[in-house]
Order: C-alpha cells, then structure tokens, then sequence
C-alpha cells in the first residue's frame, strides 16, 4: 500500500509545554503571532477529583479532506503520502478552505497573502530526515510519526498497541492525526 | 442535504483532485513543489543554552548571519537532542528589539532613570574607580557580588582575586539551599544541579510540590516521561492540580505548608507495618530507632487533621512507595524554601527515601559521574575573610553559601556586627527587585550603596536601579567557563560564540578580564580570551578542543551509578551512615529529627488566600517574559482561584483584579482572574515573573502581577537562612475598583 | 466543569473563526441581485407581448454589468493574495463551489451586457454603434443578439439561477460551519436574490403597471423567502446537536437581534406588509418598502456570514 502518514501524540506523557509549538514556529518560518500546531487543555470534573487531558494539536492532514475540495484553484492538494500540503504560488487567499476546515488549522500568512497551515514537516522528510521539528524537540517524546500503512512503523505498532482517538471523527474528515490514551 | 451525505460529496478528494489536475494541466502551472521554509543553517554551531540554569546541549543553525533555529545537541547528555521550549525559543532573547545595547551610565543619581550611553572605557574606568573607591575606605569585602548564570563564573573569579567573598545568588536561599542543607545532613551530599535523581527508572515516584512538566529543566522533564511510560506509580502532593498531578495516580491535594504532617505520617506507616529496607538500614543508618519512637504519634489520622488527606490515602500511597523500594523516589524538590521549615522539610523526604533505601540505588539517587578537568591555575586568590551577610557567624550555622537577603541585611546599617557594612554590589544576572523578598528592603539597601554596577543583557529593573550598567553579550554570543557537572554520564561541553555580539555587548569574560586589569589583578586574567582559557584547561585533560568546538561536547569515562553496582557506599556524614538521627542538628539546638509544630505554618486569616507561586514552561522566572517569540504561547499571567472561591467573590473567569496582600501591599498591576477547580480553596497560584514595571522591557511591562511585591514578609529558616516566601496571603481587589493600569503593548513587528 | 485552553494564536482563526468579512456579505449581496435581476429581465423579455418598457425598465439591465463589477470587486478586496487571482481560471475543480462560482461569473458577464444590449432602447444602441462603427463585429453580433432576443433572455435566466443558488452554495456546502450547512442556502439566497432584485428595480421610474408587476412579484417573493428561512431554521433545529448549536449565534447568541430585527422584521415581514396594503388599497407599491427589502437582504448575507464563523465544530464539540 503506498504511503500514507500519520502523526500520533501520547496524551498520557504530553506535558503541554509548547515546545513542540515554538521549533515548529522556528523550523517553519511561521509568521510572528500565528502557529501551525497549539496545545489543548481540557480539565474535567470538580475538586478534588479531576482529570486533565492535554494535547498538542495541527491539521489532521484528512484522509476526506474538505480544505482540498473547496479549494477552487488547487492549491490546496493532497500531497506525497497523503499530506495536505499549500502551494502559496496558487493560492489567492480566498479562504474558502479555513472556513471548510472543521478544525481551525488553517491561517494566512499575512507576509504572502497565502494560506499556511502544518505540512508534516515534508521538506525534512523529503530530505531524508525521520521525525518532524516538533516530534524532534519533544522533551517527552510523545509525538509519533510515520507511516501509517507500514505495519512495521513505528506509529503504526504503537497505534495498534494502544487506545487512541482522533477529532471530531463526526465529521467524517477521516484525521490521520491520533492522540493515544 | 445533511452534513453526512455533504461529507460523503467532500469524500472523493483525492479523485476529484486529480481529475481537475489531469484536465486542467497548463503548462507546468499546475506543479507543486514541497514548501521548504529554509531554515536550515550555513553553519550548525554547538554550545549550551542560558534560557535556564540547566544549561542544555544545543545546535544554533545561522544562516546568512542570522541565527535562525535552535535545536538539542543529540550528542549532549542533558538534552539528548530535546529541549524545552524556552531553548527553542532563545532567539527571542538574541534578537529582543528591547536588550541593552551600550554601557550606561547615571548622570544624577537624584534624577531618577537618567542614564547616558558611554564607551566602554569609561564605563569600566568608572566602575574600577568606584571599586577601589569602596576597598580603600572598608575594604574589599565591602563589595558584594550577586551571580546567577553561567557567564557570572568570571565576575566570581573577579571577586575572589579582588579579595571579598560576598558572593551570594537568590538560587541559594531562595531556592534549593534548605534542600542541599537537609540532605547533607542525612547522607552526607547534597543532590546538586543537575540532581542526581534515577528517576526515569523510578517505579514509584513521589513529588512534594515540585510542578515537573511546568518547571521544565528538561532531562528531568524528558526522565518523567520515561518513568510515566515504564508504568511508574506517580503520586503529587500539591495543594493544586498541576501537570504533573494530572499525570498521578495519586493526587494529595494537601492544605499548603502542612507536608511536614504527611511525610511523617508516610514515616509511621512505613515504620509500623514494617515495610522498610531493613537490610539497607541495618547496613548504612543512623538512629533508626530513635525515629521509630518519635514517628509512633503521627499516625495517619493525626496527619488527616493538619493535611486533609485521607488516612486511607495515606496508608495507601505508602503502601505503594514501600512495594515499589528501593526504586521509589521521593523527589527532593528544587524550590522548597516555602515556610522558614524547610531544611527539616527537606530533611524529612531525605528520611523518607532512606527508609526506603533509594539513596544510590536504581531508580532512587545515583552517585554522580565527574569528567576530571584540571581547574586553571593562578596565583591563589588572597586569604579570605568570612562573608558578610549576617548578624554574626553563628546565624544559621549550616548553610555554606552566602545568603543573598543577608547582603541585603549588610548593606542597611546597624543590622550586622561586623567591620563594616556592604558598600558596593555588582549584580550580574539577577534581577533582584523581582527576586529577593520583602522588595522594600532591597530598594532600601540599594539607597544605602556607594555603588551599584549590573551586568545583564536586558534593561530589567535592577538595572534602573544601578550606577553603570554593563551590556553583556547573550549566551549565543559568546564563549564562557567550560561545563563538567557531577551527572549520570561524565562529560564536558562548550558554550562558545555563535554569532557575532550584537551592538556594543561584551562576553562576561571579557568585562571581567578588562576590570581585572584596571584593579591590579593583571595576573589573574592571563589568558588572551575565554576559548584560550577553555583550551588550556582541556590540554591539561589531554583533550582536544577542536574537537570539543565541533561536538559540543565530549563524554568521559564513567564508573558503576548504584551501590548494587559497585559504587562505593560512602556517607560523608559525621557518623559516616545515613543520619535519621542528627547530633549535629541536636548540637546546635534544633530538632534533631524532623517534627510537626502545631501552629508554626500560620493560615490564612478570613478573606484572604495563601499567596502561592510557579513557573510556566514557556518561560523562566521574569527573565523571559520580555521575550516575544516565547511570549507567544504564554504572554500574562493569571490568578488561580478556586471556583467556590470565586462564586463567593462573585468573581467572573477573566476579570481583571490587583491582588492585595496582608500588610496592604496592592499589586502595582492586574491579572485576569482563572476560575478553575484545579486549586485548593485556602490558597490561589500565579505565576512568578510578571508584572514587570521596567519602562524599558517594552513588552513585559504592565502585564500581569508580580508575586514578589506581594512577598512583603519571608520566614527564615533558623538553620540555613532560606526565607520561606509562601507565608503571605493576599485578597481580590477588582480592577474597577482601583485606577486603571498603563498598558503597554510592545508586540511591533520584530522578527525573533 | 469543564476547563479549557488553547495555545493557539492565530488571529483569524481564533477565538471565533473571522476568516470573511463585509466584502464577502456585499458580494453576495451584489451577485444576488444581479442574478435576480437577469432573471427578472429575462422573465419580462419573455413574456413582453405588446406593451413597451418604460424608458427606465429598458436601460435598468445596463446597472447589471455594474453592479457585478462592484461584486467582482468587493470579492476581489476580499482576496489576500491578489496577485494569484488568475489561478482561479487556470483550472476548474468540480466538487468546488468556488470554483464553479468563478466560472459562473465568467460566462455571466458577456450573458449581462448582451442581455443588457437587447433590451436597452433603439436610440442607445445606435448611439453606441455609432461611436464604435469601425469595429463591424460589433455591428454583427448586435445584429445576431437583437435577432436572438429571447434566447439570450433564456440563457441569462438560466446563468442569473445559476449565480443566484451559487451564492448560497458556497455557504451551503462548508460541512464545517453548521449554521450554513444547509441545502435550502442555495434557493434562499436565489430567492432573496430575486426579491432585492425586484426591489433595486422598483427604486427606479418604472411604468405604474411595471411597480406594480413587480411589486405583486416581490410579495411572492418575499412569502416564500419567508418559507425558506423557516425550512432553513427548521433543518438546523431538528438535526444534530451541531446543527442545534449552528443556530445559537442567532438564537441567543451575538447576532440574534440584529437577525430578527433587521431581517426578518425590517426586510421581510414589514415589506411584505406594506406592499399587501399597497396592493390592496390599489395604489402601486412605494419606494420605502423597497429600500427595506434591500436592506434585508444585505442584512442576511451580512448575519449569515458573520454568525456562520461564530459556530464551529471546534466550538460546538471540543470545547463543550
Ligand atoms: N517572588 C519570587 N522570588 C523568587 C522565586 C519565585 O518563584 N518567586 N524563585 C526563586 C528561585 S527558585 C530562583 S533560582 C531565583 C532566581 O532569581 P534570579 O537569578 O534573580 O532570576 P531572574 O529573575 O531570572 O533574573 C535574571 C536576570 O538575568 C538577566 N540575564 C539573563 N541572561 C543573562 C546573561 O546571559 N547574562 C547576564 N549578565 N544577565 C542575564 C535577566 O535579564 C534578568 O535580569 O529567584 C528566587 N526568587
Ligand atoms: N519553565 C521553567 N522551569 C523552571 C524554572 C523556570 O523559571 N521556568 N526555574 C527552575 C528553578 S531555578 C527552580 S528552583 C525550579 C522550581 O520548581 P519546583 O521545585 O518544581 O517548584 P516550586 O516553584 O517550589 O513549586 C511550585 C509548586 O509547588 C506547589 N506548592 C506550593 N506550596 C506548596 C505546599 O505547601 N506544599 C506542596 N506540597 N506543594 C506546594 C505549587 O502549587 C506549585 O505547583 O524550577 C526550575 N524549572
Ligand atoms: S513538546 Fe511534547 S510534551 Fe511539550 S507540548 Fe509538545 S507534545 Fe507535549
Ligand atoms: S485538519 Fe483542516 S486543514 Fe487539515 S486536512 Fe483536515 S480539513 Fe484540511
Ligand atoms: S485560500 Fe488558497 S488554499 Fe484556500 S481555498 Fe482559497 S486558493 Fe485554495
Ligand atoms: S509536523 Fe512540522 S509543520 Fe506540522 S506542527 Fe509539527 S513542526 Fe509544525
Ligand atoms: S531546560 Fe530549557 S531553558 Fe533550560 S537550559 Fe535546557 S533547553 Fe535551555
Ligand atoms: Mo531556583
């Protein structure tokens, strides 16, 4: 099967530190006062029985992903192993497709004009490199990533060890971006 | 149409993609080429990061001059290629539009914040001239120096030579020194920095306080992690609902400042149902007996009353602790001086894990590993006298660093029996206006100073306060002492430039070297730079460093961690064993074994909340709350108040209040309000590091409050000194019911 | 209770989705009249059997290419990246509304001024031809275009429907915005198209029998633009919880006065009212009833493209 990748985040260790948020914004130019991934946090319960989950949160690069459809030039496109990828040379900023993304990951980059949003860090990996920036700086190692239709992967194998969620699967956007319990 | 069958639609994408490609393919137009932000560098140069005092391995990548990315050094043992996110973030410091850019000087020290841009010369001829202004009437040891930070190494070497030993920094006894003090006393070492926990192949982990995954010294971190995915049973006693309580099994919401209770508690249930390392206490111990007597009266349903744990809980976690020894860790804890009680507090965890047996053994403490680096040799600094920083040498007997609010005390006179008084500070990466409670005092000594000269990379409010302020270099600009700690793994590593310092900015080494030579101490700088310094001290190793500048860093050999290996079980206590029991405590009048005071942590009085205080992993106490990039997670704290709390205040989330505090101290700025049920309803929580109110910290100033004005009184500890900080209680004040603050925005288009 | 934070800091984005603005609302608004209005035309070519426009319904089709001009504008403001507004005729993406709108507007421009060109009286044509003499094509296919008078109505109907549900598609199909999701945007916003066109003309020096076939038109209009927004709120009450919560930015959310009072009240109700008094005391329907009729319509593409960022799936499930 040919390639198809995959991010997962290992809530159970994820400290929420943002790490992951400032090397993607370095490694990735992202314009000042945007970001491509963020934490989430959510606390459940009253004192003193809580319960917290924290997850570090990007484009779920869509197996159905609305972005791409809307998109009336094609600069948004499914790129190599399935990553939903921009081609700021073809995008006019009509922003159609941060309105279809159900999860918020899209922005423009006010610098071009065009949309940016988490690439799975592709130019690395087209380089040759395994891991993405943020997986690479994460103090806890709790991003996965890889390719999902290789049983012998990496994400894959902790995927099929452990139980895992992705968002809002209502939506029907298919996420290749898990979170394990 | 309902949303499925619209998804459904949406569904055929990759299809319906190629279909408008195929078709549509005009002359090459259609070509995606993968986005390549091209942030790699021309050059990858190795060094050590100074976001924080942990000093991890990092690669600066520059390109075209400018540094563009940070990332871990995978060859460094404290960073193993990750890092946090304030070292990802050091560009922000490195290219902070607000740093010091030239020496200044006061031109009328009754005009305020009036400062002129001066050379370099005069600058340091004028603060050489006031040195010896100061040593020529009282004496060298008149001049204090307070340090924090790596580069401040060469300013210690310039106090040593020039003869005062009144070098203190808030990281003593503001921070760790009742720790290092309470283990020293029960086996003998201190844990150091970096501590020498085995956490990551802890089983059980227990963490009084200390908030892991906010405080964010990152091979901790990344330890925490490992114990967290190995299946450790973590168990947090934090009257808040931390990070890492969120990750526990076991959460102890305990009442603040009654820990003391439980540990002994833990003791009695350990002692009792006799789940202790016997053989390990038999073998090393001290006065195992006479702690199973005095620990008999605190049973859990005493400690229920103090703490509000459960005794259930209580026989429980101990139980676990006890099932996972001798790899339980009972972490030390790193900011502990909370209650003026600390060094028994710590003492009692140093206890606990020796009943556990975890001291030198796998998962508990490991016996650190040395890379032998001959120290450069000079001269010999003068004899010294002793420090100048309490009332007389038998104050706080066992602490064996200086203590910075004892300078403090020196300076303001009639407070101290000695020759003379602290004339003259130099201040090198401390902003103590920020750090040193009971702020009023410290405003007060500086108004008693001949001289105040600050060595800092960024106008911070001491440096408001100073007679000359020197602009260093930041830690990507400059080369500095090379770094051996006492870790699991030996190893050295380089901190050396990366680019080129920015604006006028000098290394510390190089302002040291330049004083030295204006105070006659020629012979102690002999070295033409900071990297000569580092290669010969690396020569004298038989190591090359050429090698170590292109490497970052070079591992030595290493010798067995635990006792179980062979590491030689040696306690440099004055019994040689673990000391459960202290004659050295007992001989100086203190409580030889650690005790629970009734009524010694006072409670908040009505209407008022224990004022307590952290860190966010974004930043590192106030010194990069100014930075923007970082800032761009985290840019305000906020006040944490109970739910209940706030229904009873009316409180809504996201109001803005001042906080006010017992003696009627308002915070000069507003927080917003977070209502959150992740706190105990006695206590509310900021985070330390805001409220800035240095004009010239263009971002940080205005935002969020400030726990240290609001730290009007400290309880010392009677035994080392520490000032135990979270003896204050403050209450809401609505922001609409006070004059509104100036709001200072700052974020201009600034590429950090 | 529930705690919830985010790191996220992207602006548009955040906290509430603010990705469209006014422009986006006065294109819809513009394309939707213009669309109405070449139907409308198209409807009276078509049916024009003895009498004579007045001189004003005659040269009303030339506001047409106007005001789809001023749309195209406000459209093109909207663009962030102006510079690649070419690449939206460099490819055609059939699942994509936008894609199709693009198109659309492509072949209705020359649709509008032929259709603008067949009806503008004799005198104006000539004029016109006059001054162009030297280019005969011209010349011909005015020749060609008058012979086809009503096949050009035909296709300009067809292209002016077209335009008109596409307006409301585009909001329609986003998946993600659950107060838009909803097939009924499409007639709806024909349909209002229709009515605001009605009501443009109707500003204008039209013949007593003309106000009042449009202002008997504009009722029908109305009355069933009334259905829609009912069905339309209906849908989205009835559906999933998502679609509830898609309706919350009108219902009690930040948008909910500003959409009954001024577009349901103001731009349907009272119209509709005013024009059955006028109608029924037989005098031909004023301008005032028009005005508010416009309004309306701007004021529901504004609501809708506003309040349709308020809700998300982000907001209505992850942080619930
Ligand atoms: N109220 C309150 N007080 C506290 C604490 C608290 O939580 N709350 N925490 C305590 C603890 S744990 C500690 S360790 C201490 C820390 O106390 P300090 O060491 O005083 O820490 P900072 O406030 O970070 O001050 C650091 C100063 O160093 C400057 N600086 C940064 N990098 C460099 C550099 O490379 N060179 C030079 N020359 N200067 C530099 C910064 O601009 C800043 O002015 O504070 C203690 N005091
Ligand atoms: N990101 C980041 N990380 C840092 C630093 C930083 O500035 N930024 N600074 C570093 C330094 S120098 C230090 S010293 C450490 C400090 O970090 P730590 O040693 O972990 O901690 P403290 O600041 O003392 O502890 C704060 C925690 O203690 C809890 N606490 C307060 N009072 C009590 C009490 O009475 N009992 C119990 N059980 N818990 C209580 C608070 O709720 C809070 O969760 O962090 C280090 N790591
Ligand atoms: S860097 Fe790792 S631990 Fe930190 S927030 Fe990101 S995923 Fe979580
Ligand atoms: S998360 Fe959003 S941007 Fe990413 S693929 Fe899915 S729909 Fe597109
Ligand atoms: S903004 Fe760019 S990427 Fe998004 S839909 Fe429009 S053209 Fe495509
Ligand atoms: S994969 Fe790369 S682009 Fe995506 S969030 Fe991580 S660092 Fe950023
Ligand atoms: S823990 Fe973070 S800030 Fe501290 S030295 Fe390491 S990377 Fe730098
Ligand atoms: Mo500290």
């Amino acid at each position: 099967m040919s390639v198809r990748y995959g991010m997962a985040i290992d809530t159970k260790s994820c400290v929420g530190c943002a790490a992951c948020v400032i090397a993607c914004k370095k490694e990735n130019n992202v314009p000042n006062g945007h970001s491509r991934d963020w934490i989430f946090t959510s606390t459940i319960g009253s004192y003193p029985e809580l319960s917290m989950t924290i997850e570090s949160r990007r484009c779920n690069h869509c197996e159905n992903a609305p972005c791409v459809t809307v998109c009336p030039t094609g600069a948004s496109y499914v790129g190599p192993g399935g990553t939903i990828l921009v081609n700021p040379d073809k995008c006019t900023g009509c922003k159609a497709c941060i309105a279809a993304c159900p999860y918020g990951a899209r922005f423009v980059d006010p610098r071009t004009g065009s949309i940016d949003k988490c690439t799975f860090c592709l130019h690395r990996i087209e380089d040759g490199l395994s891991t993405t920036a943020c997986q690479e700086i994460c103090p806890t190692s709790s991003i996965f990533f890889g390719d999902l239709s290789d049983p012998e992967s990496e994400i894959a194998q902790v995927l099929a060890e452990r139980d895992n969620y992705t968002l809002l699967p209502e939506a029907g956007t298919e996420p290749r971006h898990y979170f394990l319990k | 149409m309902k949303r499925r069958e619209f998804i459904q639609i949406g569904g055929g994408v990759a299809g319906a993609a190629a279909l408008g490609g195929l078709t549509t393919n005009w002359g090459g137009l259609y070509r995606n080429n993968i986005p390549d932000p091209g942030t790699d560098g021309d050059r990858v140069v190795p060094t050590f990061c100074e976001l924080c005092f942990w000093k991890c391995g990092i690669l600066a990548h520059v390109k075209n001059g400018r540094v563009t990315k940070i990332k871990g050094n995978p060859a460094d043992p404290l960073s193993r290629g990750m890092l946090c996110p304030r070292g990802a973030g050091g560009t922000g410091l490195l290219y902070d539009p607000d740093r010091l850019k030239q020496p200044l000087v006061r031109v009328n020290r009754n005009s305020g914040t009036d400062f002129e841009a001066v050379s370099w010369d005069t600058a340091l001829d004028e603060v050489a001239e006031r040195f010896q202004r100061v040593s020529e009437q009282w004496g060298a040891p008149a001049l204090a120096l307070f340090s924090h930070g790596y580069g401040g190494n060469w300013m210690k070497h310039l106090f040593k030579a020039y003869g005062s030993p009144n070098i203190a920094a808030p990281s003593y006894a503001q921070c760790r020194g009742p720790r290092e003090v309470g283990f020293e006393l029960t086996f003998g070492s201190g844990v150091g920095s970096p501590e020498i926990t085995d956490m990551r192949n802890s089983r059980c982990l227990v963490l009084i306080g200390s908030h892991l995954g906010e405080n964010m010294h990152n091979t901790q971190v990344q330890d925490f992690a490992e114990a967290i995915r190995n299946g450790a049973d973590v168990i947090v006693v934090d009257p808040r609902f931390s990070v890492a309580a969120s990750k526990a099994r076991h959460w102890l919401p305990i009442r603040a400042g009654t820990d003391m209770a439980l540990l002994l508690a833990w003791m009695n249930v350990i002692i009792s149902e006799n789940l202790h390392d016997a053989e390990y206490i038999e073998n090393y111990s001290y006065g195992f007996e006479q702690l199973k007597s005095h620990v008999e009266a605190y049973t859990p349903e005493w400690a229920y009353a103090r703490t509000g744990i459960e005794p259930e809980k209580i026989r429980i976690t101990a139980r676990i602790m006890a099932g996972a020894r001798p790899a339980t860790l009972v972490h030390p804890g790193r900011h502990v001086t909370w209650y003026g009680n600390d060094t028994q507090r710590s003492r009692a965890i140093a206890i606990l894990n020796g009943l556990l047996g975890s001291w030198g053994r796998r998962g508990g403490f490991y016996m650190p590993q040395y890379m032998d680096i001959p120290s450069y040799t000079y001269p010999g600094y003068r004899q010294h006298p002793t420090a100048t920083d309490r009332p007389e040498p038998s104050a706080y007997p066992l602490s064996d660093q200086v203590l910075a609010q004892g300078v403090c005390d020196a300076t303001i006179p009639g407070n101290l029996r000695t020759e003379s008084d602290v004339k003259g500070w130099m201040v090198y990466g401390s902003n103590l206006p920020t750090t040193l409670p009971d702020p009023e005092k410290t405003y007060r000594a500086i108004q008693e100073l001949e001289f105040l000269v600050t060595v800092d990379v960024l106008p911070a409010e001491i440096a408001g306060w100073s007679d000359v302020v020197l602009p260093e270099a930041t830690y990507l600009e400059r080369c500095d002492e090379l770094r051996a700690p006492g870790y699991r793994e030996a190893f050295v590593a380089v901190r050396q430039e990366v680019v080129p310092p920015m604006y006028e900015s000098k290394p510390g080494w190089w302002i040291a070297k330049e004083l030295g030579n204006r105070l006659g101490l020629t012979d102690f700088f002999p070295w033409q730079d900071s990297m000569e310094y580092a290669r010969m001290r690396l020569e004298q190793a038989g190591l090359d460093c050429h090698v170590l500048q292109e490497t970052g860093v070079i591992r030595g050999e290493n010798g067995p961690l635990y006792f179980e290996d062979g590491a030689p079980a040696e306690f440099y206590t004055d019994s040689g064993k673990i000391e459960f029991y202290s004659q050295k405590l007992a001989s100086y009048g203190f409580d030889p074994m650690p005790t629970y005071h009734d009524g010694e942590v006072a409670a908040p009085p009505p209407g008022y909340y224990r004022l307590l205080f952290g860190r966010a992993p974004t930043h590192t106490f106030g010194r990069t709350t100014n930075n923007r990039l970082l800032s761009e997670v985290f840019d305000e704290n906020a006040v944490w108040v109970n739910s209940a709390v706030a229904r009873r205040w009316g409180l809504a989330d996201g109001e803005r209040v001042h906080l006010q505090n017992q003696d009627g101290v308002r915070s000069t700025f507003t927080a917003p309000v977070k209502v959150t049920e992740r706190i105990h309803p006695e206590a509310v929580y900021i985070v330390h590091g805001y409220g800035h109110k240095a004009e010239k910290l263009r971002f940080a100033r205005g935002r969020g409050i400030d726990d240290n004005e609001l730290i009007t009184r400290y309880k010392t500890d009677p035994i080392m000194g520490g000032t135990g900080m979270n003896v204050n209680f403050v209450t809401f004040v609505r922001a609409v019911d006070a004059p509104p603050q100036v709001a200072t925005d700052g974020r201009e288009e600034v590429d950090v | 209770m529930q705690e919830l934070t985010s790191t996220r800091l992207n602006p548009l984005v955040d906290p509430h989705l603010h990705v469209w603005h006014g422009e986006v609302a006065l294109y819809l608004f513009l394309g939707g009249i213009v669309a109405g209005m070449m139907v409308v035309t198209g409807l009276l070519t078509l049916r024009k059997k003895h009498e004579e426009p007045s001189r004003a319904m005659a040269m009303l089709p030339l506001a047409a290419p106007i005001l789809l001009s001023l749309g195209m504008f406000f459209l093109f403001l909207d663009l962030e990246h102006k510079l690649n507004a070419l690449r939206f005729y460099l490819v055609f993406k059939p699942l994509s509304p936008m894609s199709w709108g693009s198109w659309i507007l492509l072949v209705v421009y020359p649709v509008v001024i032929l259709q603008a060109w067949t009806t503008v009286p004799g005198d104006v044509r000539d004029a016109v031809l006059r001054r162009l003499g030297r280019f005969a094509f011209l010349a011909k296919g005015s020749d060609w275009a008058l012979a086809n008078t009503r096949r050009v109505a035909l296709v300009s109907m067809i292209a002016g429907a077209s335009l008109g549900i596409y307006t409301g598609l585009l909001l329609g199909t986003m998946g993600a915005r659950p107060m838009w999701n909803s097939a009924i945007l499409g007639p709806l916003f024909l349909t209002s198209g229709l009515s605001t066109a009605a009501a443009f003309m109707l500003l204008y020096r039209l013949s007593d029998r003309e106000r009042s076939l449009l202002g008997k038109l504009d009722m029908g209009l109305i009355s069933v633009e009334l259905i829609l927004v009912s069905l339309w709120m209906i849908g989205l009450s009835t559906g999933s919880q998502i679609s509830q919560d898609g309706l919350a930015s009108i219902i009690g959310g930040p948008y909910t006065t500003a959409f009954w009072v001024l577009v349901v009240a103001l731009g349907l109700i009272t119209p509709l009212f005013a024009e059955w008094l006028e109608i029924k005391h037989g005098t031909v329907p004023g301008r005032s009833a028009a005005l508010m009729v416009l309004a309306g319509g701007l004021a529901l593409r504004w609501i809708l493209v506003y309040g349709g960022q308020y809700t998300g799936w982000i907001e209505s499930i992850a942080l619930r």
